[in-house]
């Protein structure tokens, strides 16, 4: 059952081989069972989770059930659910119960969904580890001594580690793609703008877009289907018809043109990770895709640019966390001033502080030119690298992650190294194109490596065909974490 | 040698809307705290901005009232600080590129001081642009804090700065008065200065003729004309004070105590001066086409400026007449309405081809109308400590009974009469005139048989008059008055008296 | 305020000194002790120094991009949508009363 898709379980669902409420339990037990171990969830509701599961039971009996009716998916804790604790991962918010739900959330609460738990993060998804989490790491199911990516590390842990059927991250700079690569798991980020922002608690506005995780393209597509579309009350919502996710999925790729960048695959990259990406060349060569060179010249840029706009962004973003409204207060304070300042310093961890600092500082008077009219201008290059490029090819491919999972710990003190594990995921932010990531084979210590692809602005359906097909001919994205 | 003052003014008016500029909690005015404050007022994580088309829609009025140049595209940016009144750590406001460009506005500055004669100046506007209010801090007693109230936060501003044009604090106030007049004429604020819907930040320097411009102080938030005269005339005297004592002047944002006459510093702002000013990645930039700027224009009132011109070339009136009759919308509507009752506009009356004739009289009513509008009526509302709006007697009233004086059913002080009567119990102009007796009597027969039998009673001075003694026509005229009980019309009896003594 | 920016061509191959994250932590509201401002500094200059790579790139006439997509804001009709929820709001919050959110005294 916990290697059954989403369309089979929601099959068995419909046709009452199994309840709601008892394949909800079941999970319920599983986490109960490894969660301790991985720490993939903050927020585990059993109570809430089973009532809604009664509810989907109710309309699963009615006959009015959809696609995911009674099907358990946890979220990431960045999206506001409400009456469930809604952390983002911080101290700061240790205590807020969300008095209202985000779009996403809404929209899974709509199509009858469960809402399994809430799934650890990077503190206020600034991290590439999950070790920045205020609730502690998650732990790589594939190796508990390794990181599962982040900044959705939990939902990826979770996912890989078959805690729930399927899971909510968001990305900014890789969010969804590099964990997903590090756990072995399928993870879509959407155009800019195809599902709202609203009730996701904000890291860079202009980059942050939330997308599905799962285990196969097929999963994900049902959960765009849920997910997507637009809401009136997000100003970077797109007005557009409602689509089928699923619809191209069974499309041979025949004729496919995939490109690869040249910057993609220059040194940096590990060999364990370059023999992977290779092998699925050659398979997607094999369903009849043909392979065209390409330049992202500027691409090279976008770690810089990404770290001026992102904590930008952040710093103004972060500022309603100030102990009046909500939220962390320091205990002890003289006057006002010293209230915002202690609550500030001990409710933020250091990574959100450090991109605080970054992010003021790049605003400041005097450098907003240097700094972030520069990073603007570089940002638009980046994306008409894309716009070339897709004059020749209709995916482009290479590596999520220039290595496989690394060591809890490793490189705990190096901002710049950690910062430089997104070199290839955050481009697609800057230009605000749709990414993926699907399993593609092992690396060192037999950890997952994980293939990137990149589509044109709106090819989703596209990009899920092309991973869906090659998850027909490869057996990559079942494979399980062993010893869990 | 004299000193030059110079100063600017940012003025925020607050928009009329029903909601707030980027969410629809309610705008109302004295609700309960925090009661109008939603998730996105209280800045609750993940909540975002969508902007209000009633918001874009009034400084879009203001650009064409204004003259302004509309900006096709313009954008919002985020001025960041923290303020426990300000929930997001940061206000949404406009900066490079604001809705409403340069503009121009036209003041009549009365001077303060004894005899100089009043004078019209233009006053240039840099730009307005759109952005949120902030909450309140309340100093109520709370254990030694202060109390948040978010209700007004997020309700729409639209900041209008202008260009340091003005040289003394008449002139400023005359600026500020005619920004107030016109914000409420084309219905963008409501203008309630108790209430903080029009806000004055004063910008304050003086120099030497001839010398670069002094460094500026800016006082704050004054919300009363008087305020802001006493302000301007206490921080002129107080910065030549200090420059004349070998002081110098620091540029600072300070207030005014109205308790004590005086400004102070304030000192909540020590790092106002780094805002960190970025466009705000949540909204995208506002666009407003040429057919949407046609669509605002065609629901702009006729503007104080253009009325006071007709009123001079088609109406005859004085431009001082005309100005006063133009103080707000309420008083020109009045005063056009009124006017209708006694001569229908052209559009409610078909032309009917004695336009000169149509129009002398219109004159002859617009001139009468404005007199009694500026003279009794306008006492009356002083006296009792009345608005335009709560006028006891309507337009049509006041129309009515100026037109039964024009066609000589009731003498002047008859209309006084009647216009008390009406303050006073209201009523219809032609019942009062009936119950009370008023109606002159303009039969000719009537009046020319008066004549007759006082003729015949005093016919020796029917004789000395004819003999050349004209002062006794004011004796003839008298008795005919007294015979008629005060009801002739004087101007017919005066026409009849003089035929039939000529003889 | 009148706005007001200074337009720099600021050379990035500089280093923030002590001062200059002192400014930063007291603009961004984080109380920082000196060993923590130090650790800070060391740090932020690594990442400066990263961010140093774009100073090579030429953006002559490169129009700045805030979005990816290029389309116009959306506006919503003037109504209210929104009833009081004071009682949930605030049941979240630090310290209230009487409705009100408290704060230490805000002195003008």
């Amino acid at each position: 059952m916990f290697e059954s898709s989403l369309k089979q379980l929601g099959d068995a669902l419909r046709a009452k081989q199994i309840s709601s409420v008892e394949l909800t339990q079941s999970y319920l037990d599983r986490m109960a069972q490894l969660n301790p171990e991985l720490n993939a969830f903050i927020t585990i509701n059993p109570e809430m989770s089973l009532a809604q599961a009664e509810a989907a039971d109710a309309r699963l009996a009615a006959g009015t059930a959809e696609a995911l009716t009674g099907i358990p998916i946890a979220q990431k804790d960045i999206f506001c659910a409400k009456d469930w604790l809604t952390t983002c991962g911080s101290k700061m918010l240790h205590n807020f119960v969300s008095p209202y739900d985000a779009h996403v959330i809404s929209q899974f609460n709509n199509a009858g969904a469960i809402n399994l738990g809430k799934t650890n993060m990077d503190e206020f998804a600034m991290g590439s580890s999950n070790e920045t989490s205020y609730y502690g790491a998650v732990k790589n199911p594939w190796d508990t001594a390794r990181v599962p990516g982040g900044s959705s590390g939990g939902t990826a842990a979770a996912v890989a580690a078959r805690l729930c059927a399927a899971a909510t991250g968001t990305d900014t700079g890789g969010s969804i793609r590099q964990p997903a690569a590090l756990c072995g798991i399928s993870g879509l980020k959407p155009t800019y703008g195809v599902c709202s922002r609203y009730g996701m608690i904000a890291f860079a506005s202009s980059l942050d877009q939330a997308g599905p995780m799962g285990r196969s393209a097929e999963d994900l597509a049902l959960m765009m289907n849920v997910m997507a579309g637009f809401d009136e009350r997000d100003s970077t919502s797109l007005q557009r018809d409602k689509e089928d996710y699923t619809r191209d999925l069974n499309k041979p790729l025949t004729g496919l043109r995939i490109g690869l960048p040249k910057e993609f695959f220059a040194a940096g990259m590990g060999a364990d990770v370059a023999k992977a990406i290779e092998a699925a060349i050659a398979e997607y060569k094999k369903l009849g895709a043909t392979i065209v060179d390409i330049s992202l010249p500027n691409s090279k840029l976008s770690v810089p640019v990404y770290y001026v706009l992102a904590p930008a962004e952040a710093s103004s973003n972060l500022s309603r966390f100030d102990g009046v409204r909500y939220g962390y207060r320091a205990p002890e304070y003289g006057d006002l001033a010293d209230m915002y300042e202690k609550s500030r310093a001990q409710g933020f961890g250091a990574e959100v502080q450090r991109r605080i600092m970054i992010g003021t500082y790049v605003l400041s008077h005097g450098y907003y030119d240097a700094y972030y009219i520069k990073a603007q201008r570089i940002r638009r290059q980046i994306a008409q690298d894309f716009v070339a490029a897709y004059k020749q090819c209709d995916v482009i491919m290479g590596p999520t992650s220039p290595s496989t999972a690394f060591k809890l710990g490793e490189k705990g003190d190096d901002p710049v190294q950690m910062y430089l594990s997104d070199i290839y995921t955050i481009a697609v932010n800057l230009a605000g194109l749709p990414g993926m990531s699907i399993p593609c084979g092992f690396g060192n210590n037999n950890m997952p490596v994980g293939l990137q692809i990149i589509g044109n602005y709106f090819d989703e359906a596209r990009m899920l065909n092309v991973a869906h097909q090659y998850q027909l001919a490869t057996d990559w994205h079942s494979r399980a974490p062993q010893g869990i | 040698m004299s000193w030059e003052i110079v100063i600017g003014l940012e003025v925020h008016a607050q928009l009329s809307t029903n909601s707030k500029i980027f969410c629809g909690a309610s705008t109302a005015y004295g609700a309960e705290p925090n009661t109008q404050a939603d998730a996105v007022s209280l800045a609750l994580p993940g909540v975002l901005p969508v902007l209000n088309k009633g918001a874009v829609e009034r400084a879009i009025k203001f650009g064409l009232a204004t003259g302004s140049h509309i900006a096709p595209r313009s954008v919002f940016a985020r001025k960041n600080y923290f303020y426990p009144d300000l929930p997001k750590g940061y206000q949404i406001s406009q900066f490079e590129l604001p809705v409403v460009g340069k503009g121009l506005l036209h003041i009549e500055v009365e001077p303060l001081s004894g005899d100089a004669q009043p004078y019209g100046k233009t006053i240039r506007i840099t730009r307005a642009h759109l952005e949120e209010d902030a909450g309140k801090s309340l100093h109520g007693d709370f254990h030694g804090m202060t109390g948040i109230d978010l209700n007004r936060a997020g309700t729409p501003l639209l900041e209008i700065v202008s260009e340091p044009d003005m040289c003394s604090a008449a002139e400023a106030v005359a600026y500020a008065k005619a920004l107030h007049t016109l914000v409420r004429w084309i219905g963008i604020c409501d203008g309630n200065m108790q209430e903080g819907s029009f806000r004055c930040d004063v910008n304050v320097s003086v120099r030497k003729p001839g010398q670069p411009l002094g460094t500026r102080r800016e006082i704050k938030n004054l919300n009363s004309f008087k305020f802001m005269q006493q302000a301007i005339d206490y921080e002129v005297q107080w910065q030549i004070d200090t420059i004349e004592n070998g002081g110098k002047v620091q540029q600072a944002t300070i207030l005014f105590d109205p308790d004590s006459g005086e400004t102070r510093m304030m000192r909540s702002k020590e790092d106002a001066h780094d805002y960190r000013y970025f466009p705000d990645p949540d909204l995208l930039p506002l666009e407003i086409s040429p057919e949407w700027i046609e669509q605002m224009r065609a629901t702009l009132p006729e503007l104080p400026q253009s009325k006071q011109a007709r009123y001079v070339n088609e109406l005859g009136l004085s431009a001082y007449d005309a100005s006063l009759l133009t103080a707000s919308r309420e008083m020109a509507d009045y005063f056009e309405a009124a006017l209708n009752v006694i001569t229908p506009s052209p559009q409610s009356s078909p032309a009917n081809g004695r336009g000169g004739e149509l129009e002398n009289q219109s004159s002859i009513s617009a001139k009468i109308c404005a007199n009694w509008i500026m003279g009794e009526l306008n006492a009356q509302l002083n006296r009792d400590g009345l608005d335009m709006t709560q006028c006891p007697i309507s337009a049509q009233q006041l129309g009515s009974m100026l037109a039964r004086i024009l066609d000589g059913t009731i003498s002047n002080s008859g209309a006084k009469e009647v216009f008390r009567t009406m303050w006073a119990e209201g009523g219809e102009v032609d019942a009062i005139i009936e119950s009370k007796g008023l109606k002159q009597v303009s039969d000719a027969g009537a009046i020319e048989k008066i004549v007759d039998e006082i003729m015949a009673a005093n016919a020796d001075k029917v004789t000395e008059y004819r003999s050349g003694k004209d002062k006794l026509f004011g004796f003839f005229v008298g008795q005919a008055m007294k015979a008629s009980k005060g009801q002739a019309n004087p101007a017919q009896l005066n026409e009849v008296l003089k035929k039939k003594l000529a003889g | 305020m009148i706005p007001y920016r200074p337009c720099l061509n600021i050379v990035f191959a500089m280093s923030l000194t002590t001062q200059d994250v002192e400014k930063v932590a007291r603009l961004a509201r984080l109380a920082m002790s000196p060993s923590e401002i130090e650790t800070a500094r060391k740090q932020l200059n690594g990442i400066f120094g990263l961010i140093a790579e774009m100073q090579a790139v030429d953006t002559d006439g490169v129009e700045p991009m805030s979005h990816s997509q290029e389309l116009a804001q959306r506006l919503r009709e003037d109504k209210v949508t929104e009833s009081n929820q004071r009682e949930a709001f605030q049941a979240i919050a630090p310290q209230v009363e009487q409705g009100l959110f408290l704060v230490p005294k805000v002195i003008e």
